[in-house]
């Protein structure tokens, strides 16, 4: 079915603006045409199926900046089928894979494999992002060139910080002839090493270590100075810190090409939830406290972070059933994404519909110069269709994801999923509520 | 004394033991006068009672301990009840086996409370939620260590006959101490004033939130405080160096003969232990008049007593002892 009328949806292209009820066709899996309501559309070839998407939002597919797929090397955790099923469950068509992967993708072939093993899963679009450093050691610049012959759109050493400030600056300055960015999460790894949450009046009641927010402070400081000094672009990952949200809105009104990105349980969850000692809550920068998730929202609300990424880290329930000092971090994001962002941020008032679907799909399709991310005539038709007045209670046993990592289960969330669309092609349909079709 | 006999103690309600910040002011003292009570029924903890036949405790130590581990037997035998010893050296934790699979085993033996250290805070609060036994902490990390702090308190209130207005200080390494963390939550719920004192670098200023105040000159408070309890210096629980020296903790911090002449006449000298002789205080001070070290060793064992029939109790209430 690559040919079909979505009909009587309320379209949202944050790209374009575009915010009505209208009828969206899809033929030869390309958007054909867009016409609002009342308006007389192009003729429909005889034949072509109908979907009604009166009551839901149909918006452009939406883009992750990086989530972890975990193959080769960590299939216990996911693999690419899995992880892009499970993104696709999230509304996401294209996501730029991690390069967390063993052995890490810093090698065009490494690259390859994760191109390769995503077109034979046929879910979601994949492009990779490459290792900044070999083997993520933060010493020696990985191959950059020879990575993007093999499709890197990016780089980061994701989970790892380059700590090394003649490094990083070396790397900025190699990137800026191949026009790509270098996503980074900046963390000091002295201030952090050892820490399990944020530090503040909840740690010193816990006696759990904590991470400072000075500890992404300090790094995002230095970040800034060095996207000056080499005129790279630097992208940083999980924004968690007021200090760090006010430096990148003074960079950017400087006019350096720095952009940032904040995760859904940064928005959603406080470091008090750490009274239960969960694992599940532990994840990298800390969850924080109420006034840094005030600044994050205030950063999103002035456009100084202009994306949201799931920073989907699945772990297997063995590693993280453990005491919280040996559980790993990482949240299985991609799943629960929209709904946490609906209840952080639409809900209480915060951003509109269009801000936040702009978050997900111009925004992070703009920081990689993806061509994507918005409902353009003649281009492939990836959408996501959202049902604004749902509620679920989220069970991570249903998950597509292999992994369970989530601190959201059993947690009753607004908003959801009910189709995801990826070159004309309905790949996902939430399993409690079919779409109802028709010619 | 039977079992039954405890539905007079006071109120309680809990399957678990984890944290003493959890405990009303009311439960608190509930285990403070059971305490007694086994001290009168006991001789002092000398004599053994049938309170607890039966009834089986595991002891999970997945951390070193001489000192509470010994005062736990003693106290489930002294009240009837079988003890199992399990310490990960001897363990199927080295074969890659998970925590939580070592203590689920262990309950499948049929084990009704877990005595249960370990380094991780929150490790028995993970426990609980996997296991049917009762839980009963005994130090998790640098997050609370309820026994001790309880015992603490027992001891001052032995001495003092209340808590309620008396001044305690807690001097040493507040950061890294469990038994800081749980002694603060009890004496505060009690009615004490309570000042914590140390380096600036182990005694963090969000701690006032807890109902603390904060100092960093001993001399400067010392006239004013009722208790000193001496908290050890954590060396194994430090990462990195938080003063100069041993040398320059002992001068700022060190409880000594020259610090007990300016103190007040009364003042009572507690110390957790393993005491650091000449680091937190001097060998003649651990010995001396005014030192209650030893006290605090003989009420651990009247106040884990106290612990354990509670929840013991508290099981059969609830119907959950097979």
């Amino acid at each position: 079915m690559n040919s079909f009328l979505i009909k009587g949806g309320h379209v949202i292209d944050p790209a374009s603006g575009r915010n009505e009820i209208a009828d969206l066709l899809v033929l030869n899996g390309c958007i054909a045409a867009i016409t609002p309501v009342g308006v007389q559309g192009p003729s429909v070839p005889p034949q072509t199926a109908s979907v009604d998407a009166s009551g839901l939002i149909i918006s452009p597919g939406f883009i992750d900046l990086h989530v972890s797929l975990r193959e080769p090397g960590h299939e216990e955790d996911e693999c690419t089928a899995t992880g892009t099923a499970a993104a696709l469950a999230g509304g996401f068509t294209t996501i730029a894979a991690q390069s967390d992967t063993l052995p890490v993708v810093d090698s065009r072939s490494a690259a390859e494999f994760i191109r390769l093993q995503a077109d034979r899963a046929r879910h979601c679009r994949v492009v990779p992002l490459g290792a900044v450093t070999k083997a993520h050691r933060g010493e020696e610049l990985a191959e950059i060139g020879q990575l993007v012959l093999g499709g890197a759109v990016g780089f980061s050493d994701a989970g790892h910080p380059v700590a090394n400030a003649e490094v990083m600056r070396r790397a900025l300055e190699y990137t800026r002839m191949f026009n790509r960015p270098i996503l980074h999460l900046a963390i000091v790894p002295e201030l952090a090493e050892g820490g399990v949450m944020h530090e503040g009046i909840q740690s010193t009641r816990l006696g759990l270590r904590g991470i400072p927010a000075a500890a992404q402070d300090i790094m995002t400081g230095r970040d800034l100075a060095l996207a000056e000094l080499t005129g790279g672009r630097i992208h940083l990952m999980c924004v968690s810190t007021r200090d760090s949200v006010n430096r990148i809105r003074l960079a950017r009104l400087q006019g350096l090409q720095v952009t940032a990105d904040v995760t859904p349980h940064h928005l959603l969850l406080t470091d008090d939830v750490m009274q239960s000692f969960d694992p599940m809550f532990k994840c990298t920068p800390p969850l924080r406290s109420r006034d840094h998730i005030d600044s994050l929202i205030g950063g999103l609300r002035d456009g100084t972070i202009t994306a949201i990424s799931s920073d989907h880290q699945p772990r297997a329930l063995e590693k993280k059933q453990v005491e919280l000092d040996a559980a790993p971090c990482g949240i299985c994001g991609l799943e629960t994404a929209l709904s946490v962002c609906v209840k952080a941020l639409i809900v209480p008032g915060h951003l509109s519909w269009i801000q936040l679907l702009h978050l997900l799909t111009a925004g992070p399709a703009e920081i990689l110069g993806l061509d994507a991310g918005t409902l353009q005539i003649g281009r492939p038709a990836d959408i996501t269709l959202i049902d604004p007045a749902a509620t679920w209670t989220v069970d991570s046993t249903q998950f597509r994801s292999r992994s369970r990592n989530t601190p959201f289960h059993n947690m009753q969330l607004p908003a959801r999923i009910r189709a995801a669309i990826v070159d004309g092609e309905i790949r996902y349909q939430c399993p409690q509520s079919q779409l109802s079709t028709g010619t | 004394m039977e079992l039954a006999d405890l539905a007079a103690a006071g109120p309680w309600g809990h399957q678990h033991l984890l944290e003493l910040e959890k405990l009303t002011a009311a439960q608190l003292n509930t285990v403070l006068d059971l305490a007694d009570r086994l001290n009168d029924a006991t001789s002092g903890g000398r004599e053994r009672l049938n309170l607890l036949k039966g009834i089986v405790v595991a002891n999970l130590f997945f951390e070193n301990s001489t000192r509470t581990r010994t005062s736990f037997s003693l106290a489930a035998r002294r009240l009837g009840a079988d003890t199992v010893d399990f310490s990960p050296s001897s363990s199927s934790l080295s074969k890659g086996e998970t925590f939580i699979d070592t203590a689920m085993t262990i309950e499948a033996m049929g084990i009704d409370l877990v005595v249960c250290r370990h380094r991780t805070p929150g490790a028995p609060h993970l426990l609980s939620r996997h296991l049917r036994a009762g839980v009963l902490n005994a130090g998790d990390g640098t997050h609370e260590h309820p026994t001790q702090g309880l015992l603490d308190i027992y001891t001052i209130r032995r001495h003092r006959g209340r808590i309620a207005g008396l001044t305690v200080a807690l001097v040493g390494d507040i950061r890294h101490s469990r038994v800081a963390r749980s002694n603060i939550h009890g004496l505060v719920k009690l009615g004490a004033r309570v000042i914590v004192c140390g380096p600036s670098t182990l005694v963090p200023q969000e701690i006032r939130q807890l109902g603390v105040e904060v100092a960093w000159n001993l001399d400067e408070i010392l006239p004013e405080v009722d208790c000193v309890n001496l908290l050890r210096v954590q060396f194994e629980r430090q990462r990195g160096a938080f003063f100069p020296s041993i040398a320059e903790y002992a001068t700022l911090f060190g409880m000594n003969a020259e610090r007990i002449r300016r103190a007040r006449p009364e003042l009572l000298v507690l110390a957790p232990g393993p005491i650091n002789r000449g680091v937190e205080l001097t060998p003649d001070v651990a010995d001396g008049p005014h030192s209650v070290i030893l006290d605090q060793v003989s009420n651990g064992l009247l106040i884990r007593m106290a612990c354990l029939a509670l929840l013991v109790r508290e099981r059969q209430l609830q119907g959950a002892t097979r």
